[in-house]
């Protein structure tokens, strides 16, 4: 064997590899994944949506991976989504059957089943807690969870139900706007007879409207706050909630022998009806709304109230005809394209790969326009 | 699923993605081949690496090697790159296939912007990694737009805008990636390869595949296709200019060099590393026979230089 250039290369690899998992300072306790489960909520949520894979164990464990790097925990849960065959697809989910654990809307007042706070930071105080810093145990999270349970039946609409033991209903706030016509009503069928598949197929202008909340279902959180603060900050674009909700959806698919409906389980998720005077219907006569509210929707898996109402109100942008499009949130491809944390961090970091060719080939043309440019001096310096 | 369940799943399918997923990017990249330089979307999947590091050319890779190949992964030229070590480790981990350095000994050529400098054989297959398949990108950012300029052939805004990078720099100033028209019909990039590269694509004997993995597109230059860089007669298309430089490692002159910048001068070493270690080698064991064969690429590879500006 003679002189082979790769070499090192392999053991830097590995060596690298080896840091990572390393822990930077003395022997300490490694995090169990049941307390990232329990206790890093947020992000495991937010992995589970963006890595569009409900399974909160494995995004623990990714989060516990990544160190809790959002982009990277989501990435190894896409990651590991690939090699899953697909099985089946689930029945249509509403979010009218959830079990409601928190639910709040901004149009009314007082709306039919109440508002009910439930699980939120919205109204705490910014301070740290110095008593965190030698916290031992926690509460458990299943005397938490009656709390919720408790304080979501005090509220929902009692004649709706027929025993107490059934959860609450909420009723929408959208279903009341459509009896009285504030809102148009609800097509007869859907417009799309199949939803298009964003992981199986590769989204292609025009997009249709399954392909767009898809792609926001599983877009990056910071990427869609921001970009939906883009249309309120420039344009004073500013909507209502119709509906925010957080609980638990039943998961539902057609039993593959009865054909008939049957519960597998259900999925955390939180839901937003979004009222507006954008949206399909302003997409109608001469782009007027006719006197009617639009409806926008978010859905994401876990808790992520912030990813959930920036959904809404990109989907109501993209619903809007195009040829109004004045923000850079209003053109499709825009934000479709640019969403995807993973596709973007991937893109942003590969910068930190060797360009050794492609700088060579640029610095070839920079020294050739150099040298016209020393050529067009002389020849000015020779002719004066 | 109980952890203990999970842990024991290190296995993975072969060549990680499911069937499925790879018979469906055989029939885009078929597809690709029917119609020469033409994207074709596809339902490209996640991977263990990252977006922009190659998944594109890596599903490309993983849809078409089965037993029997042999694949050689080169990033920027070389086969130590970190990227193509990672890549290759992937394949191997996934395939239990054999890999090369040696660029003859390759049925599969997975690559990152370059072409290997010793011309490849009718029956080897050439993969590349592509981070912005759309050449009009730079001059229309919407897809729409680019699709139905490709479908009408309405190319002239892009030989305006050669036109105009003439006029502010008295010369083009694309360096890598350059656009061609592929067989007459589509205009394509052919990856961020140097124009050094370019005209080895032309009427080349073997299959060029591209994947964009995160613009999830593939496209195809079939065997013997012509592929014709943009340019006008009076300012013709041109490579890197190589000249007066000696690879400080081997003594190869006439290919790609890698530049090594120091305070008071400059060294050079060949990009293509496997072409290097091949003339070290020679050259140790006295064969001036493999040393003449590894000459005799370069003036090939002039004469390609030649050939794609008398294509026009």
């Amino acid at each position: 064997m003679g002189y082979v250039a790769v070499k090192g290369g392999m053991d830097a690899i590995a060596a690298a590899e080896a840091l990572v998992m390393h822990a930077p300072a003395g022997d300490v306790a490694a995090l169990d994944v049941r307390q990232v489960l329990t206790q890093q909520r947020a992000v495991v949520d937010q992995a589970m949506g963006e890595g569009s894979l409900y399974a909160p164990l494995l995004a623990a464990l990714a989060v516990k991976q990544a160190e809790g790097d959002t982009m990277e925990s989501a990435f190894l849960l896409r990651a590991y989504r690939s090699t899953l065959p697909r099985l089946g697809y689930s029945l249509p989910m509403d979010g009218n059957t959830m079990r409601v654990r928190r639910r709040i809307s901004s149009t009314f007042k007082d709306v039919p089943g109440g508002q009910v706070l439930g699980r939120t930071r919205d109204y705490t105080q910014r301070l740290l807690d110095f008593t965190l810093l030698e916290e031992s145990s926690r509460q458990s999270a299943v005397g938490s969870r009656q709390i919720e349970d408790d304080t979501a039946a005090q509220n929902g609409s009692a004649e709706l139900r027929s025993t107490t033991a059934e959860p609450p209903v909420f009723p929408k706030v959208s279903a009341w706007m459509r009896r009285e016509g504030l809102m148009p009503p609800l097509p007869a069928e859907s417009p799309e007879a199949e939803p298009f598949d964003i992981t199986r197929e590769s989204i292609v202008p025009p997009f249709s409207r399954s392909a767009r909340l898809q792609s926001f279902a599983r877009g990056e959180s910071g990427v869609m706050t921001a970009f939906a603060y883009s249309s309120m900050r420039s344009r004073g674009f500013h909507p209502t909630i119709g509906d925010l909700r957080v609980g638990e959806v039943p998961f539902q698919i057609t039993h593959p022998l009865t054909g008939n409906p049957v519960t597998i389980g259900e999925v955390t998720a939180t839901e937003v009806e979004m009222v507006g005077k954008t949206g399909e219907q302003s997409a109608g006569k001469e782009g007027k709304t006719g006197g009617k509210f639009s409806l926008a929707y978010g859905f994401v898996f876990g808790q992520n109230e912030r990813k959930a109402i920036a959904m809404s109100i990109l989907d109501g942008l993209l619903m809007q005809q195009q040829g109004d499009s004045t923000l850079p949130v209003q053109d499709a491809e825009f934000v479709l394209y640019h969403i995807d944390g993973i596709e973007a961090q991937g893109f942003v970091e590969h910068l930190k790969l060797p360009h050794y060719v492609t700088f060579q080939s640029s610095l070839d043309r920079m020294r050739y326009v150099q040298s016209l440019v020393a050529a067009q001096k002389e020849e000015a310096r020779v002719t004066r | 699923m109980s952890l203990a369940e999970l842990i024991s799943q290190e296995s993975y399918n072969y060549a990680f993605l499911d069937e499925q997923s790879k018979r469906e990017v055989r029939r885009a990249l078929l597809k690709a081949v029917a119609i020469p330089g033409y994207q074709v979307p596809f339902g490209s999947r996640e991977l263990p690496i990252s977006r922009g590091w190659g998944t594109g050319g890596l599903q490309v890779t993983m849809s078409l090697i089965g037993p029997g190949d042999t694949v050689k992964v080169i990033d920027q030229g070389t086969d130590a790159g970190v990227n193509a070590l990672n890549i290759r480790r992937l394949v191997e981990r996934t395939t239990g296939l054999p890999t090369t350095t040696a660029t003859e000994a390759a049925t599969i050529i997975q690559t990152r912007h370059r072409i290997p400098e010793q011309p490849l054989r009718a029956d080897q297959t050439i993969v590349f990694q592509v981070p912005l398949p759309e050449p009009l990108r730079l001059i229309e950012r919407n897809e729409a737009v680019t699709r139905r300029m490709h479908g009408e052939m309405d190319y002239s805004r892009a030989w305006v805008a050669l036109y105009e990078d003439i006029v502010h720099s008295g010369t083009i100033t694309r360096a890598a990636g350059y656009p061609a028209l592929v067989n007459g019909r589509h205009i394509f990039s052919p990856s961020p390869i140097p124009r050094w590269d370019l005209p080895k694509l032309h009427r080349a004997p073997y299959l060029s595949l591209f994947g964009a993995g995160r613009e999830k597109r593939v496209y195809a230059v079939p065997p013997w296709t012509s592929v014709a860089p943009l340019a006008f007669e009076d300012y013709p298309f041109a490579v890197e200019d190589m000249a007066g430089r000696v690879c400080e490692r081997c003594g190869a002159t006439d290919v790609y060099m890698d530049e090594f910048i120091e305070s008071d001068s400059r060294r050079y070493r060949c990009s293509d590393t496997a072409y290097c270690d091949a003339m070290l080698n020679a050259r140790q064991a006295g064969d001036t026979e493999h040393i003449a064969q590894l000459r005799a690429v370069t003036a090939q590879i002039a004469a390609q230089h030649e050939a794609v500006i008398d294509a026009r």
